[in-house]
Formats: structure tokens, C-alpha cells, sequence
């Protein structure tokens, strides 16, 4: 197993972080999420799973900067993380956010060149990023042509040429079928092991998060805390193969003991987990 | 009522109250602007006077007649447009543009065909509205989901049977919005056409109260037509909007 | 290949035949209803079309044609520019766009005609009332459409604009502005319409110039053959004008 220079330094770290929604005409104050304590370490691939509306992408949000904790405090590089979204975290969202008025290299080339890069590194950038991600032959496309696979890719490619240090992705496969989503694991592994990047993926799918993380942390119903945090010994170099293995079939498994009774509670059927 | 009706009310209220300050102070002229309190005593007058009644009798029954004939025979022209795709492809580019022209101009020449009849009012009525109930039902008819006629053919139904029992009540939202914009249409162009060219009506009415320099009478009767027209148009657009959300369609 | 060609070609004769075919129809009704009414009452096709080509070109359609364009120009100009800014601020401002819409949306379904004699007792009879009418009608779907742009604009642009780093004025520039386009363009087409049919309007009640006195005039002197000359070229202007704001809309949407 190989690892990475200083594997256990921490990336980011979330210290009793809650996030409550406040009152709005007619509807108490929600808490959607924590207290959460959680240390990410840097270089890893790290897994959030939990059943709908425990608040896994409100914590994606807190740590990106996008949402701000209503206690508790974010870290990022030893940094405080608060109201903006740092240097160095790239987010890759669940709907599309590709521009449609813009080409797939425009989208691509949009973060860099609002920030006034030269025109010479943009585009070494872009075309590194696009060839990477199977997107060269469709430079000139418009979304609006493109699958949805494809358009997830044009997102992933406007992170990738930020060159982050942390990739927060926002279960990004989610309207897609199962056998693209499978081959888009193998994508995001490939990135994070080209980019040397830690990576936070959000997902509901157990089987992509056993087979693409280094670390699993399950979410309990909302308020959500992480009730456990799994590890799952991967070798790094590894792709959508290992579901036949084992292991693979023993954290699921364990994933779903630890999430069967949860999501039934945030379904309102809790009177089934007693059966 | 919710908070942002509560908000709305005060906003309508304390304009009304600004503009019945402004006319009670001086600040607006008299002869241009009357206080709102006093268009709707004049208007309560002039209804009890009973000398309008014959004129609301009138401009009410042409809006009726050229909004059910636009609707009736809209709808029925849109049912056979719709089985026809020929004809539909062949008239697509007219119905694109017929919204996009102003029609009314057509207004003179029917009277000049017509006479000063209540006639070319009802026409330039229906010539506007119809067009609006017939693009309504075709598209109604189009959003019909095409599981629904696999359904009928699984329960063996006629033609006759599956456009009466699945494909209009499928349809009746939609159709129920080209019945709202029909009245509206109607409504609009009716007035604009007594107010412009007619030898009754209450928009004649008030061109002549305009012409007479009879604020009280001309703001009394613009007081009548606008209430008409929201009270109309509101309870249309709040049944267009219960039906949409029933059936969870987009309300337009 | 050719096969797909050839009944590109026979889809496209087929739809031209279709359209001359209606043509072709509207005219022959058109005919039969002069004769049934008398030629005094409404002339048919031919001489309409004579009158026409020599009325037209002259002097007298030039001096109300430009009238109507002077009147028009300014009403639209007015009619966009307040269109959009009340647009922008109720799609931006939550709670004004709340409050605001269905008082818009009231005010887009009723008669404005009635209003018309106020505009007049402060106007008078000038340019300024006739510009003011035409705004009206222009002003309410140019703000109800480039609102309802505004509140569609698909939240995660923002978030994206955020990540990405975007200053304030990079994200309406270069997000917002685009995301709207085609909407916002939408709404443009409609109230140059319906501007257009005010300024026609107040020109028919009391004007002394312009295609919309025009129209009264000749109908007061029993001349259909004006009256249907002047309509068909606002008809024709009108169209034109609608399709190219309808191509510039689809252009956009083409990618959306």
C-alpha cells in the first residue's frame, strides 16, 4: 500500500459544527446538521453516506465555505474557513452546472480566465484537463449536446484545471445510470490519484462509496453526526473491479446495518426497524 | 392570509390613501384627477341612477357572446386542426404570428363592412380571442400522455370514448387556460372597440364622458370596467392555478 | 443519404403548396365577402392590390408612417428600459417580486384603454400622451418575463460563480446576464407587440398623424382599400420584427 507524504497531516477539520436553518414564516428552526468533530486527512478519499436530508450536503457546504456554521468552527490548511469558499477547494455539484451558452472548452477554460490567468497557461490547462477527462473530441460542443455523464465531466474538468487541493464532490452521479456511475468511480479515482488531491464524495450509493473510499463516515438521520467512521484498507491504486472481492461485500454490509434503521427513521417508519 | 397577501393589501391600500391625499390636498388637478372616494360614490350614483344599466347590459353580453363563441368553436377547430397534422403543420406559421400583429386594427373595416352594429364588436372580440383557445386546445390535446391512448387501447375504447373520458379530462387544465385568456382577450379588445368606434356601450360611455369634460361620470365608469375586469380576471386566474396544482402541472 | 435529402425536399414543396394554398383561400374569401357586401362596403383583392403599390411609396403614407415610427421608438425605448429595471429589482428582491407580480399581473389583463382619457387630461393631445400609452402596454411583460428570468436562474450557477471565485460584477456579467438572455428576449418580443398596438390605439382615439389616424380616417371617408394597405404593412412590420426576436430567442435557447 502506497502512501503519501505526511498521509496523516490534517487537510481540514470541523470542530462542534451545527448548522441550524432559522425560522421562516410558519415553520420552526431546523437543525440540519452535527455537532460534528472530524478530522480529513490529507491525500485521502473520503466517503459521506447517510439516508436523504441528514444534511450531507449542507456539511459538503460548510466546509467549502459556502454555508457558514451556526456554531463550531472550519479549518481548512489551518486556515478558518468562513463565508467564502477558500484557495485550493474545488466543488463539483449534484445538478449540472455547466454554462449552456458556452463551448466545452469555455466552460472548462471560465474559472481560469476570470481570474486573469495568461491566455498560454489557460489553455495548456484546459487542454490537459479535457484530454484527461475524455473530453478533447468535444471541445467545440455545447452541453446542450452533450449526455449527462459527459456534462458532469465539463464540471469536473472546470475543477480540475484549478488544480485543487481538496475536491469536494456533491453526489455528483446521482442522475445517472448505474453501470455509467460505476465507470465514473473509476474516473474520480483516477483524478484523485493523478491530482494527488484529498477528496470528500457525498453519495447515497453504499456500493460506490465501499469501493471508491479510503474511509467511510456514516451520517445519522437529521440532525446528522457521524455515528461511525469506517476504514476500509483499499490500496490505493484501485478501480471498479474490487466489488468482486470479499471485502467489498463485508462493508456494504456493514454500511447497511449501520444505515438500515436510520433511513427508516428519516422515512417516518420507524416501526419497521423493530421487525 | 399569508404575510406576503398581508404585505400586498397594505401596499394597494396605502397607494390608494396616497393618491386620495394627494387629490384632497391640491397637489393633483382636479379636472385631471378626481379622489378615489369620490370616483366610487359617483359610481354608486350612477348605478342606482340606473341610466348605465342598459349600456352594462350591452358591453357584458357582447363579452359573453364573443367569449363563448371564441371558446366553443376555438375548441372545436382545435379538436379537428389536431387530427389533421397536415393541416396543423400547414397553419403553424399563421397561429406563430397571429399573436404578434395587431389585430384589432381590423376593427374599421369590419365596421365598415358591418355598420355600427354590435356585430363588429362581437367579431373583433372573437377574432382576437378565438385564436388564443384554439392554440390552448392543441396544445392541451398534445401534452395528453401518450400512455394514456395505450391505456385505451388495453380497454378496448372507441374513439369517441377515449377522447371524452381520458383525453379531454387529461386536456382540461390547459383548455381551461385558453377559456381565462379568451375572456381576457375578449374583454380587452370589446372595450378598445366601444371606446374607439361604437354607437354604445359602456366604453363608448366613457369616451364621451371624456369628450364632455364629465370627470365624476368618466371615472365612475372606468371605476365600474377595472373592477369588472380584476374581479373577472382574478377569480379565473385563481381557478387556473387550484386546477394546475391539483394536477401538478407548471401554472401558467 | 439521398434518401433523407429527397424528403427534406418533399416535406419543404409540400409546406410552401400548403401556405400557397392557404393564401390562395384567404383571397377567394376575401372576394366573395366584397361581393356579397358591395365594393362600396369593402373592395376585393385586386383593387386593394392597385391602391397599394401606388399608395404606399407616396408622400402622404411617408409623413403618418414616420410619425407612427417617432411615437413607436420612444414608447419602446421607454417601455424596455423601465420594463427591465422593474424586472431586475422585483426578480432580484425577493419580497418586492412576491408582493409585486400578481399586481402586475392584474394590471397586464386589463382594459388599459380605460386609462387612456387620463393620460389625456395630463398629456393633452401631444406625443408625450401618445408615447406614454404605448409604454404601458410594453412595460408589464418586459418585467414579468425578465423576473421570472431572474428567479429561474438555476441556483447552483451561483454556487458555481462562488467557487469558481467570481467577483460580484464577473458573476452577473458573465453568469447572470447569460443564464437570462433568451428569457429576457422573450419578454422583449412580447411588449414590442403589444406597444406597438398602443401606440396604434391612441393614434385611432385622438391623433392627427400616424398609421393608427390613418386607418379612422379612411374608414370615415368609406376607403377599405387604405385602410387594408396600412394594415398590411404594420402586419408585415410587426411579423418581421416578431421572427427576428423569435430567432435571436431560439439562437439562445438553441444551447439552453
Amino acid at each position: 500500500m502506497s502512501e503519501t507524504p505526511a498521509a496523516n497531516a490534517v487537510h481540514a477539520s470541523l470542530s462542534g459544527v451545527t448548522r441550524v436553518y432559522p425560522a421562516t414564516a410558519g415553520h420552526q428552526p431546523v437543525q440540519a446538521l452535527g455537532p460534528i468533530h472530524f478530522d480529513l486527512k490529507r491525500g485521502e478519499f473520503f466517503a459521506v453516506v447517510g439516508p436523504s436530508g441528514c444534511g450531507k450536503s449542507t456539511l459538503l457546504e460548510v466546509i467549502a465555505g459556502l454555508q457558514r456554521p451556526t456554531e463550531g468552527t472550519v479549518n481548512f490548511e489551518g486556515r478558518p474557513v468562513s463565508g467564502e469558499v477558500p484557495d485550493g477547494v474545488g466543488v463539483v455539484f449534484q445538478e449540472d452546472a455547466s454554462f449552456p451558452w458556452l463551448t466545452v472548452y469555455d466552460n472548462t477554460a471560465f474559472g481560469l480566465r476570470q481570474s486573469g490567468m495568461p491566455a498560454a497557461e489557460v489553455r495548456r490547462r484546459v487542454e490537459d484537463a479535457l484530454a484527461f477527462m475524455g473530453l478533447k473530441d468535444f471541445a467545440r460542443a455545447y452541453p446542450a449536446q452533450l449526455s449527462g455523464g459527459m456534462r458532469q465531466r465539463v464540471c469536473i474538468a472546470r475543477t480540475l484545471v484549478l488544480q485543487p487541493h481538496l475536491i469536494l464532490l456533491d453526489e455528483p452521479f446521482g442522475s445517472l445510470d448505474a453501470q455509467t456511475r460505476l465507470l465514473m468511480g473509476d474516473e474520480v479515482l483516477r483524478l484523485w490519484r493523478r491530482t494527488g488531491a484529498t477528496v470528500l464524495l457525498i453519495t447515497h450509493a453504499l456500493d460506490e462509496a465501499a469501493m471508491l473510499s479510503d474511509r467511510i463516515g456514516v451520517m445519522s438521520a437529521r440532525p446528522g453526526r457521524f455515528m461511525e467512521i469506517i476504514e476500509t484498507g483499499w490500496p490505493r491504486e484501485r478501480d471498479s473491479t474490487i466489488v468482486s472481492e470479499a471485502a467489498f461485500g463485508e462493508i456494504t454490509a456493514r454500511l447497511w446495518e449501520n444505515l438500515r434503521a436510520e433511513s427508516l427513521k428519516s422515512l417516518g417508519l420507524s416501526d419497521m426497524a423493530a421487525e | 392570509m399569508t404575510r406576503i397577501g398581508r404585505i400586498r393589501l397594505i401596499v394597494v391600500v396605502a397607494a390608494i390613501a396616497a393618491l386620495e391625499l394627494a387629490c384632497r390636498v391640491g397637489w393633483i388637478n382636479p379636472h385631471v384627477l378626481i379622489p378615489p372616494s369620490e370616483m366610487a360614490t359617483s359610481l354608486v350614483s350612477l348605478l342606482m341612477s340606473g341610466q348605465i344599466n342598459w349600456d352594462i347590459v350591452r358591453t357584458l353580453g357582447v363579452v359573453t357572446l364573443a367569449t363563448g363563441l371564441s371558446v366553443v368553436f376555438g375548441f372545436a377547430v382545435g379538436l379537428a386542426i389536431h387530427a389533421l397534422p397536415r393541416v396543423r403543420e400547414a397553419l403553424d406559421p399563421f397561429f406563430a404570428t397571429y399573436y404578434a400583429v395587431p389585430i384589432f386594427i381590423f376593427y374599421p373595416v369590419m365596421v365598415a363592412i358591418f355598420g355600427l352594429s354590435p356585430w363588429p364588436v362581437v367579431l373583433i372580440g372573437v377574432a382576437t380571442a378565438i385564436v388564443a383557445m384554439i392554440i390552448a386546445t392543441l396544445n392541451g390535446l398534445d401534452r395528453v400522455p401518450r400512455v394514456l391512448t395505450k391505456v385505451a387501447r388495453v380497454h378496448r375504447m372507441g374513439t369517441l370514448a377515449t377522447t371524452l373520458k381520458l383525453k379531454l379530462p387529461a386536456a382540461a387544465p390547459y383548455l381551461f387556460t385558453g377559456v381565462k385568456l379568451s375572456v381576457s382577450y375578449a374583454f380587452v379588445s370589446v372595450i378598445a372597440a366601444e371606446f374607439i368606434l361604437s354607437p354604445a356601450g359602456l366604453g363608448r360611455d366613457i369616451a364621451d364622458a371624456y369628450a364632455n369634460f364629465d370627470n365624476r361620470r368618466m371615472y365612475a365608469l372606468m371605476l365600474f370596467l377595472l373592477a369588472i375586469a380584476t374581479v373577472v380576471n382574478s377569480a379565473l386566474h385563481a381557478w387556473d392555478i387550484r386546477w394546475a396544482k391539483r394536477r401538478g402541472i407548471a401554472p401558467t | 443519404m439521398n434518401g433523407t435529402r429527397a424528403s427534406a425536399i418533399v416535406g419543404m414543396t409540400r409546406r410552401v403548396t400548403d401556405t400557397l394554398i392557404i393564401v390562395a383561400a384567404v383571397l377567394l374569401i376575401w372576394q366573395g365577402l366584397a361581393e356579397w357586401v358591395g365594393t362600396t362596403a369593402l373592395a376585393g383583392p385586386s383593387p386593394t392590390l392597385a391602391y397599394f403599390v401606388h399608395f404606399v411609396p407616396s408622400k402622404r403614407f411617408a409623413i403618418n408612417a414616420l410619425s407612427t415610427a417617432i411615437t413607436f421608438g420612444w414608447a419602446l425605448l421607454i417601455a424596455y428600459g423601465l420594463g427591465l429595471a422593474i424586472g431586475i429589482w422585483m426578480g432580484a428582491h425577493r419580497l418586492s417580486g412576491a408582493v409585486g407580480e400578481p399586481i402586475l399581473v392584474t394590471f397586464y389583463s386589463l382594459p388599459k384603454i380605460t386609462l387612456y382619457p387620463v393620460i389625456l387630461l395630463i398629456f393633452g393631445l401631444s406625443l408625450a400622451g401618445k408615447v406614454t400609452f404605448g409604454a404601458i402596454h410594453g412595460i408589464l411583460p418586459v418585467a414579468l418575463l425578465t423576473m421570472a428570468a431572474i428567479r429561474n436562474i438555476p441556483p447552483v450557477y451561483l454556487k458555481s460563480a462562488r467557487t469558481l471565485h467570481l467577483s460580484p460584477w464577473q458573476t452577473i456579467i458573465r453568469v447572470l446576464l447569460p443564464a437570462t438572455l433568451p428569457e429576457v428576449v422573450a419578454g422583449l418580443r412580447i411588449g414590442f407587440t403589444v406597444t406597438l398596438l398602443g401606440v396604434l390605439l391612441a393614434e385611432m382615439f385622438a391623433s392627427e398623424h400616424g398609421l393608427g389616424f390613418l386607418i379612422i380616417n379612411s374608414m370615415a371617408l368609406l376607403q377599405t382599400k387604405e385602410m387594408i394597405s396600412v394594415a398590411v404593412v404594420l402586419f408585415i412590420f410587426a411579423a418581421v420584427a416578431n421572427a427576428l426576436l423569435l430567432w435571436m430567442e431560439h439562437h439562445m435557447h438553441r444551447r439552453v
